[in-house]
């Protein structure tokens, strides 16, 4: 690190008593803090996702088998979708955003700090609320009921007569209210960014995580609302006795299928867009390069953000639509891949020529390059109708969505964790678990994943409770539920490092990566009041101008 | 390095950047305007797909004194952001207690509407797809009108304490904003209700 970066020592620890820090943990409006809790939330709720997933990965491990109850699997693949998506990747992304946004952009807090607690704590609501309906499911006189009806709920399962109880209405309610956590917080984001920033940090200077955040909040806005009112109008027809999908009273299940994937399929580009910010935080820092392309970048974002509000109904090619809306729908699938794989180009063009350094979060971000490109490839397959029309709800597509949130999200999100660990504790993260962490997860994410296409090319259906012997799927299942557990104990290394590295790990410094953002500036882990002075920029890369005067980026932008 | 130079190059000299308590109702907007487009999909998709009655013909009018009512609020919101921010007190108190005043006559129209809906004409949100529907787009955008009275009645007390000068104008403008927007969907909403629903 070079001599004229500023230290500030952190702030003065006084010795409190457990209950004052868990008040001041419980009542903070601090970004920083609010941005943990959202990342040890999100945690939390990992791993009993991933215990859900290993109950469904030991039920179909053999044909035949009944470790669990057709009910219990069916509650479990419905909590484990709801889960992961709502409860564990949304609220990493939101905490990662609260976190590093505004140090980022050289601000104080968040434009709004308490609506930004106000959200989070909404959103906690919502997964409380999810997980009260095991004791809450059929009221005080039955034994507990999980929702059943699939993360997507497709009507009639929703309605009142197919999902008699509470059930239902715990998953209802709690996507209503992180949902509206997620509006607050993405109004907040969006605030933080055009209005907080410090004096020089145009947009053109914007770090690129900080456009992404901004173009991934927008959506946010258009893309999670329309399931907000679906909720609503499910709620009014389970409640107030409403015939919005009631096919008995000339409603339509369909009208439900729109509304939900006009939210589901923008969801998957409000998680993969974070993804592509860390990416493009992390890889020109390990390669030693300025960021290839970053307005083209910028515009692919844009590009991706629009482009993928009217995809939707690709989920629904055999809802029996016309030819025209189907080479619609097929066309704009296809046509989003192009500015996904401009993406591509531009970081693979990061690193060419760079001194690539193979540090653990450099080698998640190269995981995430080969098998979100597979990812791409099977999903462009599957844009193709008649393609979708043999394998839809088959094997195949829970290989190929897993792929993009395993391999592309969940990777990138791991090279995160390990990139920003030192800033946000002041410990460095141990390389040596964290490339048994890479490794391992890698062997048993491709293990699991990699054969999943198979069986689904077979013919085997999702959400299948048991199955027939001699179908050829009974080794291929085995593999899966192997890999399943290698990636298990990849996760539990994964912690072990987080809980150990706080503890044991060597002291971070403000910089330990060399990087040029400003959040390095400042000590690890910040202080409450992030930047002593206002700083000012002049590029895109602040720090390599302070740490190189004789050489600076303003010069060239 | 306690008495710290700041390390950073010099601060170009007029940075201004946009209100953020204007940006934020922007993006709330933004968010209910795609909610109100789901239950307006919603509505005109269910047109005529009623089982049984009643049907909007038989069952709606126009409520053309209502809609006058709200939307001329619009007008004196605006002026009475502007004389705020002229600092004119005595004009931007009269012109917010019409405001609430003509938003609470819409309410009033719309509560009247409903009774007559319910006994005239048997219509409730159980009866039929229309009913579903229009009770709850017109639910929607009535709970948005009630938000935004009670809003308007908070500051509207601070007011006639005399707490709002001036400086407070930025943060009227942006409730005048929401306002503004719960007017603009009732255009939407009455046009597809009772223009093209019929």
């Amino acid at each position: 690190m070079s001599a004229n970066a500023i230290v500030i020592q952190s702030a003065q620890v006084v010795d409190r008593t457990w209950i004052e820090t868990l008040h001041e943990w419980l009542t903070t409006v601090d970004h920083k803090r609010l941005g943990i809790l959202y990342v040890v939330y999100g945690l939390f709720f990992f791993v009993v996702g991933g215990i859900e997933a290993l109950i469904i990965r030991i039920q179909l491990m053999h044909s035949h088998n009944t470790f669990v109850s057709p009910q219990v699997f069916n509650r479990m693949f419905t909590m484990h979708g709801t889960t992961m998506i709502f409860f564990v990747v949304m609220p990493i992304l939101f905490g990662f955003a609260n976190y590093l946004v505004p140090l980022m952009i050289g601000a104080r807090d968040m434009a709004f700090p308490r609506l930004n607690a106000f959200s989070f704590w909404l959103s906690a609501l919502g997964g409380f609320l999810l997980y009260f309906s095991f004791l809450g499911g059929s009221g005080l006189y039955g034994a507990g009921n999980a929702p059943d009806v699939g993360w997507w709920a497709y009507a009639p399962l929703g309605a009142r007569a197919f999902s008699p109880g509470h059930s239902s209405d715990y998953w209802t309610l709690s996507l209503l209210v992180s949902g509206f956590g997620s509006i607050g917080t993405a109004i907040n984001i969006i605030a933080t960014v055009l209005c907080m920033r410090c004096p020089g940090m145009k947009l053109g200077r914007m770090p690129l995580l900080v456009w992404l955040y901004l173009v991934q909040a927008g959506m946010v806005l258009i893309a999670i609302t329309p399931l907000s009112a679906a909720q609503i109008m499910l709620l009014i027809d389970r409640y107030l006795g409403g015939h919005f999908f009631d096919t008995q009273a000339g409603g339509s299940a369909v009208l439900w299928m729109h509304f939900f994937w006009i939210f589901g399929h923008p969801e998957v580009y409000i998680l993969i867009i974070p993804a592509f910010a860390f990416l493009s935080e992390i890889i020109p820092v390990f390669s030693r390069k300025p960021i290839f392309g970053y307005p083209v970048m910028v515009a692919a974002t844009v590009a991706i953000g629009l482009v993928s509000t009217s995809v939707w109904a690709h989920h629904m090619f055999t809802i029996g639509m016309n030819s025209y809306a189907n080479s619609f729908f097929a066309l704009t699938t296809m046509a989003v891949g192009v500015p996904t794989g401009i993406k591509i180009f531009n970081w693979i063009g990061t690193m060419w020529g760079g001194k690539i350094q193979f540090k653990v979060p450099m080698l998640f971000c190269i995981g995430f390059l080969v098998q979100f490109l597979i990812a791409g490839l099977t999903g462009i397959m599957q844009a193709a109708v008649p393609f979708d029309w043999q394998l839809t709800l088959s094997y195949f597509v829970v290989a190929h969505f897993h792929y993009v949130i395993v391999g592309g999200i969940l990777f990138a999100l791991f090279g995160a964790f390990y990139y920003w660990y030192p800033k946000m504790t002041g410990r460095m993260p141990s390389e040596s678990l964290g490339k048994w962490h890479f490794w391992l997860f890698l062997i048993g994410f491709h293990l699991t994943f990699d054969v999943m296409h198979i069986p689904g090319l077979l013919g085997m259906p999702r959400r299948i409770y048991t199955y027939e012997p001699g179908r050829g799927w009974d080794t291929l299942n085995l593999i899966i539920t192997i890999g399943a557990f290698i990636q298990a104990i990849a996760i539990l290394l994964f912690v072990a490092n987080l809980i150990i590295s706080y503890f044991k790990g060597a002291r971070a410094g403000n910089d330990p990566w060399d990087a040029w953002t400003l959040e390095w500036s400042i000590s690890s882990p910040p202080p409450a009041y992030n930047f002593a002075s206002v700083p000012t920029v002049a590029s895109r890369r602040p720090l390599w101008d302070l740490k190189h005067p004789e050489d600076p980026d303003s010069r060239y932008e | 390095m306690s008495a710290m130079a700041n390390p950073f190059p010099q601060a170009p000299a007029n940075w201004k950047l946009p209100d953020r308590g204007k940006v934020a109702m922007a993006g709330l907007i933004i968010a209910e305007s795609a909610i109100f487009t789901i239950f307006v999909v919603a509505y005109l998709f269910y047109v005529g797909k009623s089982l049984g009655g009643p049907t909007p013909r038989e069952a709606l009018e126009t409520p053309i004194f209502y809609t006058i009512c709200l939307l001329s609020s619009s007008f004196t919101i605006h002026f009475a952001g502007k004389s705020l921010e002229r600092n004119k007190r005595g004009t931007f108190l009269g012109l917010w207690l019409i405001t609430i005043l003509l938003g609470g006559l819409f309410l009033y129209g719309t509560g009247q509407e409903w009774h007559r809906l319910i006994y005239e004409h048997g219509l409730t949100i159980s009866t039929n797809l229309f009913g579903t529907t229009y009770y709850s787009l017109v639910g929607l955008h009535a709970f948005h009108v009630t938000a935004g009275l009670a809003m308007l009645c908070i500051v509207g007390i601070f007011a006639l304490a005399g707490r709002v000068g001036a400086d407070q104008s930025r943060r009227v403008d942006v409730l005048s904003m929401y306002w503004h927007f719960v007017d603009a969907v009732w255009i939407v909403v009455f046009t597809v209700v009772y223009i093209l629903g019929r």
